[in-house]
């Protein structure tokens, strides 16, 4: 069954042949520069912030990054899309990698917001609406990484982490619906750029935050996907040779 | 609405499937024997946990309650899918000609039944074990049925997601209890508007979980036909 999917790859879909190429190293290296940039502007050159003190800074990394777990969560949901019309591998891989660095995204905000929560809450954790959806958003995303890394057959696999995928988005937005008027609980918004607080250099290091952490992750998405895509590689030729090595011994016997 | 005639193959077929289902839940008890059984030892062990004599349990009881109906649910859940892993059963309904969305409507709606019986039980359950007095009649039955209906139109897709997968029993609540998350609010939201006496302030999670319901039963009729096909 598994010889079936694994010889119309090849055909089909042309992909990467190793994790690096000289357009991604060069953009590996903007983004190392523009990480060192963020670091200037946020750790030194930008002022502490006259209600919340030095914690301010931890924003230039979270907020970017909360960004970019939902853009994660799209890329999957389009990549799952892709998959079940046209039944393109390419797309399935690309869903995955969207999905797994969106994790890695969403964990970053819930670790960066709470080390921010706690010098200027006084908690680590509020129920609030925002930190509530997100928490559900890391959980679907754990549920969607289970069923991809089943045990079972490509298809199989395949197919229903692709509906999983689906359903990320309208999961995520009901979730964020219903949680916003949970409670009274809830605090008022504390970081938005329409916010006046942010001016000049502090907006201009909010500004290199987005731009560099948005580099990692599309460096991370497409090497993601290309480690994906030779695991695949190396899946279906070790089976390949397997099967060749059997069919050798047969003739031999 | 009959006047197509795919609607009516489907409903015709959704029909047979939640008889036979609830046919085979009524010969074989075991939502009689362990399923509801369960439900009631999960009250008993939240007052336990919570002291029954500091009046904990009363003001907790809508999220008690929709805790209790969620967890039992799960088990409900997991059994429509097993009923069918044995055997190939599997392969004889794909053989077997019933358009998928039917199936998936069947499924539905015995998962429904079940948890309907359950909801009941539970309800009475809590108004004799927890001291809590029931007010706001119309709200409390229109919130038990749509959320039921949002319960079991999104736990029988993610039941199929998980079916016939070794891991089933760990996977489903890992998937569906997330999504079920804003059921979970909206229910017990409006259950505490119709407790406190004040249900205006229930009716709009009862429209909310209506427009859950419906998505997972769209996503539902046009998921499951690729979802069958290799489980």
């Amino acid at each position: 069954m598994t010889t079936e999917t694994v010889g119309s790859v090849e055909a089909s879909d042309s992909g990467p042949t190793s994790t690096g190429s000289r357009t991604t190293m060069i953009l590996g290296i903007i983004t190392l520069i523009s990480l060192g940039v963020l670091v200037l502007f946020g750790l030194i050159l930008s002022p502490a912030d006259a209600n919340q003190g030095e914690a301010v800074r931890i924003m230039y990394v979270h907020v970017p990054s909360a960004t970019l777990s939902y853009v994660g969560c799209f890329l999957t949901a389009i990549g799952s899309v892709v998959y079940l019309w046209r039944k393109s591998r390419w797309w399935e891989l690309v869903a995955y990698a969207g999905a797994e660095v969106a994790a890695l995204f969403t964990a970053l905000t819930l670790a960066t917001g709470m080390l921010w929560g706690r010098p200027t809450w006084g908690v680590f954790w509020v129920w609030d609406a925002r930190l509530t959806s997100e928490a559900m958003l890391m959980l679907l995303l754990l549920g969607y990484l289970a069923v991809r890394r089943l045990a079972a057959d490509y298809e199989v696999r395949a197919k229903r982490a692709a509906i999983v995928g689906l359903l990320l988005v309208p999961n995520v937005f009901i979730v964020r619906q219903s949680v916003q008027w949970w409670r009274t609980l809830h605090q008022t918004p504390t970081l938005s750029l329409s916010g006046a607080e942010i001016q000049g250099l502090m907006l201009f290091s909010l500004f290199t935050g987005f731009v560099s952490i948005t580099l990692v992750f599309i460096w991370m998405v497409i090497h993601r996907f290309r480690v994906a895509w030779l695991e695949e590689q190396v899946d279906a030729e070790g089976l390949d040779t397997a099967i060749a090595e059997r069919r050798a011994e047969g003739l031999v016997s | 609405m009959n006047s197509c005639p795919a609607v009516t193959i489907m409903l015709s077929d959704a029909w047979l499937i939640a008889r036979k289902d609830l046919k085979l839940e009524i010969r074989s008890r075991v939502a009689l024997n362990q399923v509801i059984p369960f439900a009631l030892l999960v009250l008993v062990l939240f007052a336990f946990a919570l002291d029954p004599d500091r009046g904990l349990l009363e003001k907790a009881t809508p999220g008690l309650y929709w805790i209790a109906v969620l967890f039992s649910g799960l088990l409900a859940m997991q059994r429509s899918f097993a009923v069918e892993a044995a055997d190939g059963v599997t392969d004889a309904l794909r053989l077997s000609g019933l358009t998928p969305s039917g199936i998936y409507l069947g499924k539905t709606l015995s998962v429904a039944v079940q948890l309907l019986v359950l909801e009941v039980l539970l309800g009475v359950g809590v108004a004799v074990l927890y001291g809590t007095s029931i007010t706001g009649w119309l709200l409390l039955l229109a919130t038990i049925v749509v959320a039921t209906a949002a319960i079991s139109t999104a736990g029988t897709l993610f039941g199929v997601v998980a079916a016939g997968l070794r891991v089933r029993e760990t996977l489903l609540p890992l998937l569906l209890l997330p999504v079920l998350a804003p059921v979970l609010i909206g229910s017990t939201r409006a259950f505490e508007a119709a407790l406190s006496g004040t249900p205006s302030e229930g009716w709009p999670w009862v429209g909310l979980m209506s427009v859950f319901a419906a998505v997972y039963v769209v996503a539902g009729i046009f998921g499951f036909g690729p979802l069958m096909e290799e489980s």
